[in-house]
């Protein structure tokens, strides 16, 4: 516990530094995050049921923050003197949703002819780009995923490429510049992409990749590319001798190859998750996520074996043909069989209800004899993406030192009635359903018509 | 004589393939008719139709009795704004018959023709309460084809029968507004020019087909299948289902309709609530989907999830729907219907907007869209509350024959469950 505050401390520190620009650039780091926590009183909200994130269900729960993280949660306990309590009778706490697929920003609303920023479609492999560049902080969907309880976002590249380009993790804060939105210290992810989009963006271009076979092959030169290129770095660290000249595209692959910057496949069907399951072995890295992952009930055992989130729906299907065989079951079945499931958007209506598409399927696999309690089953949207984002141990439950991310619904978030109707990012109130200072549109929609009603 | 024959036929097809005597008792009857909310009630199906309703209904002997222990029963949901029965998977063309590219086939492209009562996604809509659709034709813009009309909507079921029309050609569809604008050259104004013209033009040809007959009609822009088909909307008999968003596209389609005499329903509207007394002076009802809150084009800056119940409180008759041209998807409806509610949408005005409001506007009200007597049994005795992802259907009759409560996706769950 006072090590992560004591790295907390580091971590603001830091940000501080970077803000003022008196430290000198990161290469590692050559766009850090300039957010900030903002001040905040301590906080208990009482009363409340509360899914912390773990499995955990607490009936009668209080829930302490203070100085931006989780204090305490449990029955009963006592309220320190001084904090502000929130009175939660009948209503539910969770912590802060996370979308673990989302485009916000970089396919932003309203759509024009040049607002489509998540695929730099002109080549299988652009791993040399970095999806914040595209994203527009005044998107107003950030406000809408805001209402809906999401805290922290995985940007990613689209899907159009075998490499698509670099994620980043935001947090879901009102800001000018995408800095002051990136979550500090979360790792990079590379979004990869099996089937039929890189094959039909390409091949209907007459250039490769045209087929599946097509889209391996293009891995795999790919990962060689980036093997020998780190090889080079290596060489010239141990030896002294001159580094290659710095590459983009493979220091993002070299990257990925060791590690340090986590895979995202967008990937639907059970027979290529395989194939890049071995390729992964073949050239020594590991897929953090499968997402959409359609098929995944169709190999759960084998994801669960091999540590793989699977970032999925339960509701789409049938817009193309690896998107067929979705069953609303996808999430429990993987759950069931000790994998790490994950319902994400991919969009921005359904990134405002992720907990109802949570308990969409739940309900489905309790149905087919899977009883997932509802404690467990909020993991889907809360610990289960941190984990796949890399940052597990530092949000997505409400254990003392974890950051305060929290949610306060108005009835059981697995309801269709529920609502969002307080959101805490870092302990800070960032949404209040009955206070109108939080709903405060982006720039784009100020003075716009029509913004009089609740979103 | 044809003409008798005709309807004799469709008569007899139309009756259900297992006509059986059923009763169901003992659930919660959300009737959406005169008889409104029975707290604890039977109703009585006999040869596909509702024979009886009430607390206090007598079981026939020899009747299946269905015990609702205690749950709700409602009309089947009618989904609107579908391509229910024409699509298996969007992406594959040969798949889908939702929209036509043909030169001289817009307007006149019926729907109701060529459906597909196998679809595998007709019992997954089913398990979601959904026992009819209205089938939309959508616009097929490959080639940038400029068709002002996309066709015909129908009203059918999800019975998986052969005759699985309830009403063929009961509106055609007309893009207004920004994507109307497209097709009209490039902007509004010109769009409405065209109309104007083109209505016109379908009044004369009504007016003198016998001159048309002869060749010696005045030169058209529309071939004479799409001319043909327009004469019910010109004449006000057929309502034109209008796609349009913005508070200013909506008040000019109002006032394009009233110059025109054409009835017209919204589709859309999803800055509707900002000129709802407007709509509602008009008595236009209005089509749209709860979820559709995106800022997602300058037609929609003012999109609310508040849209539904301010309408609904404006006195506008609603119908709720998933999106546009809805198939795989159609299953989301209830909850779309749950979570305008959240949003102050009166429960039983949500109930409404996905029974009988959708059965009165497309002119199927006598058939279906309540529990009463009389009526079609479409029926669903749900577990709980219809809107809630929690709750799951026990029991779905279409026409009085109870359908299994199964599906391709539950096939592969449960395959792949085995073999795990």
């Amino acid at each position: 516990m006072k090590r992560i505050a004591c790295a907390f401390l580091f971590v603001f520190a830091s940000t501080a530094q970077a803000q003022a620009q008196t430290a000198a650039p990161d290469p590692a780091d050559p766009f850090p995050s300039t957010y900030q926590r903002p001040q905040s009183a301590p906080l208990a909200i009482t009363g409340a049921r509360i899914l912390t994130g773990t499995g955990a269900e607490i009936a009668n729960g209080t829930l302490l923050v203070r100085d931006g993280l989780v204090e305490a949660v449990g029955e009963g306990l006592a309220v320190p003197h001084g904090y502000q309590v929130i009175d939660a009778r009948g209503r539910w706490v969770t912590p802060g949703i996370i979308d673990a697929h989302s485009h916000l920003g970089a396919n932003s609303a309203p759509s024009t002819p040049l607002s489509s920023e998540a695929n730099e479609g002109v080549a299988p492999n652009t791993a040399e780009v970095w999806v914040e560049h595209s994203v527009w902080p005044q998107d107003p969907q950030f406000r809408l995923a805001r209402a809906g309880g999401v805290t922290t976002l995985l940007i990613l590249p689209g899907s159009a490429n075998l490499f698509g380009g670099r994620s980043v993790t935001l947090r879901n804060v009102p800001a000018t510049t995408v800095q002051e939105m990136k979550f500090p210290r979360a790792p990079y992810g590379l979004k990869v992409a099996c089937g039929e989009n890189p094959k039909r963006t390409y091949g209907s271009r007459g250039r490769s990749p045209a087929t599946r076979m097509g889209n391996v092959a293009g891995f795999r030169r790919g990962w060689i590319e980036a093997a020998d290129y780190a090889r080079r770095v290596e060489r010239a660290r141990t030896n002294g001798g001159e580094p290659p000249r710095r590459d983009l595209q493979l220091e993002t692959l070299a990257g990925a190859l060791n590690g340090e910057i986590l895979i995202h496949n967008h990937c639907y069907r059970a027979d290529e998750m395989a194939v890049m399951l071995d390729m992964a072995r073949e050239f020594g890295f590991r897929i953090r996520a499968f997402h959409h992952g359609t098929e995944a009930y169709k190999l759960a055992p084998q994801l669960a074996r091999e540590g793989v989130c699977v970032a999925t729906w339960a509701s789409s299907w049938g817009s193309k043909m690896e998107a067929l065989d979705a069953v609303e079951e996808n999430a429990p079945i993987i759950h069931q069989a000790g994998g790490c499931a994950i319902i994400h958007s991919d969009d921005a209506t359904l990134g405002q209800r992720l907990n109802q598409e949570a308990g969409i399927a739940l309900t489905a696999g309790r149905n087919a004899g899977i009883n997932i309690s509802d404690g467990e089953a909020i993991r889907w949207i809360t610990s289960n993406p941190a984990r796949a984002l890399g940052i597990e141990h530092r949000v997505g439950t409400l254990e003392p030192g974890r950051m305060a991310d929290v949610v306060l619904w108005s009835a059981n978030p697995f309801s269709v009635y529920a609502l969002a109707e307080r959101v805490w990012i870092d302990g800070a109130p960032v949404w209040d359903r009955a206070d109108p200072a939080y709903q405060r549109p982006s720039d784009f929609l100020l003075g716009q018509p029509g913004q009089e009603a609740a979103r | 004589m044809i003409r008798l024959l005709a309807t004799v036929f469709l008569l007899l097809a139309a009756l259900p393939a297992r006509a059986e005597t059923i009763a169901i008792v003992n659930a919660r009857l959300l009737t959406m008719g005169p008889q409104g909310e029975i707290e604890r009630g039977t109703v009585v199906v006999r040869d596909g139709r509702i024979a009886a309703v009430g607390a206090n209904v007598a079981i026939p002997t020899g009747a299946r009795v269905i015990d609702g222990n205690g749950g709700i029963l409602t009309p089947g949901f009618i989904q609107a704004d579908s391509t229910l029965g024409t699509v298996e998977v969007s992406q594959v063309p040969a798949s889908a018959d939702r929209a036509t590219h043909h030169d001289s086939i817009s307007a006149a492209f019926d729907i109701s023709l060529g459906l597909n009562p196998d679809s595998i996604l007709l019992p997954v809509a089913r398990l979601a309460g959904i026992t009819r659709a209205v089938v939309t034709p959508l616009y097929d813009d490959r080639g940038n084809r400029r068709l002002l009309f996309a066709g015909q909507a129908a009203v059918i079921d999800l019975g998986q029968r052969p005759d699985m029309v309830t009403r063929p050609r009961v509106a055609m569809v007309l893009e207004m507004g920004e994507s109307g604008a497209e097709r009209g050259g490039g902007a509004r104004g010109a769009e409405i020019a065209a109309l104007r013209a083109l209505i016109d033009d379908v009044r004369h040809f009504a007016r003198n087909l016998a001159l048309y007959d002869r060749g010696a009609g005045r030169p058209q822009t529309l071939s004479r299948t799409d001319l043909e088909a327009l004469i019910p909307v010109v004449e006000g008999r057929m309502p034109l289902i209008v796609r349009v968003d913005r508070a200013a596209d909506i008040r000019e389609a109002i006032a394009f309709a009233r110059a025109e005499r054409l009835r017209i329903i919204l589709d859309g509207a999803a800055e509707g609530w900002r000129v709802a007394d407007e709509i509602s002076r008009a008595g236009i009802p209005v089509i749209l989907d709860p979820m559709s809150n995106l800022p997602h084009s300058f037609a929609e800056l003012g999109a609310t999830m508040e849209n539904a119940a301010r309408l609904h409180t404006a006195g506008v008759t609603i119908i709720l729907k998933t999106g546009s041209g809805v198939a795989h998807r159609a299953r989301e409806l209830r909850y779309g219907a749950g979570n305008a509610v959240a949003y102050g949408l009166p429960y039983e005005a949500a109930l409404a907007a996905i029974t009988i409001n959708p059965a009165r506007t497309f002119g199927v009200a006598e058939r279906i869209g309540s529990i009463e007597p009389g009526k079609d049994a479409d029926l669903v005795l749900w577990t709980g509350d219809p809107f809630e992802p929690l709750s799951q259907p026990r029991a779905i009759l279409v026409r009085g024959v109870e359908q299994p409560l199964s599906a391709r996706p539950l096939d592969l769950r449960d395959r792949y469950r085995s073999m795990n």
